[in-house]
């Protein structure tokens, strides 16, 4: 299934511009992997560690999430508290 | 969309019951971080840098290893030399080890450099002046805009990640770009463009009880820690990381904790305990003194920001831009990301950009406090939005309720917001007294808005059921805002029995599988949704039994009240079956009766909040009284009221102290002027008015009562409230923080020319 993951814009210097990638991807770890085999400069960033807003729920954490053509889907800074 | 099971009907839940711990806590009975000892324990002490950047030349320990009461004095050298730097928040390992024992360099005022254990406190003390260190001090720097400059002192080399643009200082270690839309063709659009600078003084979470820890760890590599701590998990996991040796073998139990707000997510004196353990062969106990916890543990970063916002004449913000710059002390992690994020979070923008800095500097490695980040961001926009309030002469709820944003609006972050309560909020506000109130004169009214993430995290739970009906709840996250009590008030809704018979537990690392730190307002939202779904899980199990006595299906039988019953009228007719009546039999009608819960629920939900401010300036002594302050928040579903009314005047509290009085001041040499109390001004009860709080409640889509996290939103508005308070009272806006009073007089004295 083709999903589109949205960039925040710090990213785009590392996919030659683009803001939003489209991947094969059904489940938040498989557009990871398809993120980094598409721009291998992701890698620095998601190893750096992420998070995924879908449909504006943000999985913190959650690798095995799904995620579908019809959603809204951001990549997002691995979020911190306190 | 909300959980399908989502409950807006409550018994329990929303009541206010006397605290758990309160006796515990009034009577002394409760147990603190250093109220824990040890037969044969012996006493640590930290001797610290007094530089804020040297090169360790040589470090010659013989005397004090000598001394007859010294037991043990560690170096780096005996910590475990296979944790990997690397760039950025990658290497957060190596980053702590470097932070609590100092590896070549010394890198600021307070930086751990070697360690004794001996026979007393005292003697521990005096045997740190035996150790002999040659330094080679070096230059330093501890301001974020000096840091950034080409000619500023490189803190480390290679600290830095794959986000930082060519060209900058070394010491830019994380660079965070993002928003959307066209900022520069809207403000052309706009009918007034304010552009201002602003910056905010780093500060102590100010936690009462100071870090302190008892640690023992054989020579087998098995250990033991007792610790005052957000995250015992964390602390396992690091120690065992720093110290060479297998996680699982090292039991942490977190003690009571008086007070944390971030300050105690990670671990300072624990290894170095461990480490003097490990080689003294015996129990150490560490205690900081105050000085040590202001000079070596975090404080927030400082900031440095330059914030532009476009407004049409009728209040619509046409584009605006931040730029923020985060000083974290001499490693990777200041939250500019975060502060980027959060900054215009509140507000439906066409046109947004915001960019995060995160700088190194020669201070203590920077910890989370509350909402990290987020403060400083607030203050410097909506000081620039009550900016163009006044120049246009709108009213500043108006205004905000005219941008905010609403369910459905797209994030200055990215997203489009699922259901949120800001909207609410601002409602609230403008219909609470306190707005209309009059001010007398030479007082000032203040408004803002604030934002928080909020946040799940691995969390695990478990709960035991008693042979007289009642309930043990062990849970993994340490008690810092009330938890035991909302625990056991979620866990009485579910069970049907009286909040009082549940008793609540913060057990060990050898007890649950691993929890996260409490943080991230997280603990209400996910052990509460991990304690929901445990005592569901138990209710099953009664549920079976019940059906079992009976003879139907399990699926035949539901929970009403703490009992079981028939399903329905096909179901067969019986007596409504109470849980004591189940659990006394538990033991020949099948075993104990336990629920489990464990997962890292990803429901979070945002937060949002709202603040009225008043404040009176004397211009005589530029002394500032907040007169009057008032809280509004969303709490999704507020479980104890009395702790989430607490929570919000606590962020009140503590926003004052930090709008006020609170900072860090370096001298020439870089050492911390002001490490205690008397120096490092915190609020006291006679600093602050009555703070009145509004609990708003737009339910969470995702946790089953729609419980939002509530500790950290509310310390986001407050210094961009109290400023917007204090420059209308003063006539003249204030940019920097502290408004201390000799800042204060000398801003009126340069608005009086």
């Amino acid at each position: 299934m083709t999903v589109k993951v949205h960039l925040w814009s710090g990213l785009r210097a590392l996919t030659g511009g683009q803001a939003v990638v489209e991947v094969e991807a059904s489940t938040i770890a498989e557009m990871l992997r398809a993120l980094v085999r598409q721009h291998p400069a992701l890698q620095g960033p998601i190893d750096a560690g992420v998070s995924v807003s879908v449909d504006g729920r943000i999985m913190a954490s959650d690798l095995t999430a799904p995620v579908g053509a019809e959603n809204e889907i951001y990549l997002m800074q691995r979020l911190r508290g306190g | 969309m909300a959980l399908d099971d989502q409950k807006s009907v409550f018994k329990f839940v929303g009541t206010r019951p006397d605290r758990p711990d309160g006796l515990d806590k009034v009577t002394g009975r409760a147990k603190f971080g250093a109220d824990v000892s040890a037969a044969g324990m012996l006493h640590g002490a930290i001797l610290r840098s007094p530089y804020a950047h040297a090169r360790i030349v040589k470090i010659d320990a013989s005397k004090a290893e000598a001394h007859a009461d010294v037991k043990a004095v560690v170096t780096r050298a005996d910590f475990s030399d296979k944790v990997p730097f690397k760039p950025g928040l990658e290497g957060e390992f190596w980053n702590v080890l470097e932070n609590v024992m100092a590896g070549d360099k010394a890198l600021y005022d307070g930086h751990a450099v070697a360690a004794v254990a001996a026979t007393s406190a005292l003697a521990a003390r005096d045997a740190l002046k035996l150790i002999e260190v040659d330094y080679e001090v070096l230059p330093h720097v501890t301001e974020v805009d000096k840091a950034m400059a080409t000619d500023a002192p490189v803190i480390r080399e290679g600290a830095a990640d794959y986000s930082v643009p060519e060209g900058m200082h070394p010491n830019v270690v994380r660079y965070h770009e993002s928003g959307h839309g066209e900022v520069e063709a809207g403000f052309a659009e706009a009918d007034l463009v304010v552009e201002d600078s602003f910056t905010t003084e780093a500060t102590h979470q100010g936690y009462i009880e100071p870090h302190a820890c008892l640690a023992q760890l054989g020579a087998d590599g098995k250990g033991e820690l007792w610790c005052t701590t957000q995250g015992h998990w964390i602390a396992q996991k690091t120690c065992a990381a720093l110290l060479g040796i297998e996680t699982a073998q090292l039991r942490v139990t977190a003690s009571e904790i008086g007070g944390g707000f971030g300050g105690k997510t990670t671990v300072f004196i624990e290894p170095v305990a461990l480490a003097l353990s490990r080689k003294a062969n015996r129990p150490v106990k560490i205690v900081m003194s105050r000085s040590e916890v202001f000079r070596a543990t975090g404080p927030t970063s400082s900031a440095s920001m330059d914030i532009k916002i476009g407004m049409k004449k009728d209040g619509t913000i046409i584009a605006a831009e931040g730029i923020f710059r985060l000083q974290g002390g001499a490693f990777p992690g200041a939250p500019g990301d975060m502060t980027a994020m959060c900054a215009f979070a509140p507000y439906n923008l066409t046109n947004v950009r915001q960019v995060g800095y995160d700088v190194m500097a020669n201070r203590p490695k920077q910890a989370a406090y509350r909402a990290p980040g987020a403060p400083m961001g607030a203050f410097a926009v909506e000081s620039v939005l009550d900016e163009l309030c006044n120049q246009l002469g709108l009213d500043p709820v108006e205004v905000r309720l005219k941008n905010a944003a609403h369910d459905g609006s797209k994030a200055s972050y990215g997203p489009t917001y699922d259901q949120i309560g800001l909207v609410k909020t601002l409602e609230e506000a403008k219909a609470h007294p306190h707005y209309a109130a009059p001010l007398k004169p030479g007082q000032g009214r203040g408004i803002s808005c604030g934002f928080w993430f909020n946040h799940g995290g691995e969390t695990s739970v478990s709960l035991a059921l008693s042979e007289d009906g009642s309930a043990q709840l062990m849970v993994g996250t340490p008690d810092i805002g009330g938890s035991r009590a909302s625990m056991a008030l979620m866990a009485a809704e579910v069970l049907g029995i009286p909040y009082e018979n549940i008793r609540v537990t913060v057990a060990d690392t050898a007890t649950l599988g691993y929890n996260d730190v409490s943080h991230g307002s997280r603990v209400t939202y996910a052990s509460g949704l991990a304690t929901i779904k445990a005592a569901r899980h138990a209710v099953e199990r009664l549920c079976a039994r019940a059906a079992a006595k009976w003879g139907i299906p399990e699926d035949a039988v539901k929970w009403e009240d703490g009992c079981a019953v028939p399903s329905g009228p096909n179901a067969g007719d019986f007596d409504p079956l109470p849980l004591a009546d189940i659990t006394a039999n538990m033991g020949a009608t099948g075993g104990p009766i336990s629920g489990h819960f464990e997962a890292t629920p990803e429901g979070a939900g945002v937060s949002f909040g709202t603040h009225i401010v008043d404040a009176e300036v004397d211009p005589e002594t530029g002394k500032t009284a907040i007169t009057r302050y008032t809280v509004i928040q969303d709490a999704g579903k507020a479980i104890h009221p009395t702790y989430v009314e607490g929570q919000y005047q606590g962020g009140a509290a503590q926003g004052i102290g930090w709008a006020l009085n609170e900072e860090y001041i370096y001298g020439e040499d870089g050492r911390l002027q002001n490490s205690i109390f008397l120096d490092y001004r915190i609020p006291v009860a006679s600093d602050l008015p009555m703070i009145d709080t509004v609990i708003v409640e737009v339910p969470n889509p995702g946790h089953p009562f729609g419980v939002r996290g509530v500790g950290e939103t509310g310390i986001v508005p407050p210094l961009a409230a109290i400023a917007n308070a204090v420059s209308n009272a003063a006539g003249v806006r204030m940019r920097d923080l502290p408004m201390s009073p000799p800042r204060i007089l000398a801003a009126l004295k340069a608005r009086d020319g």
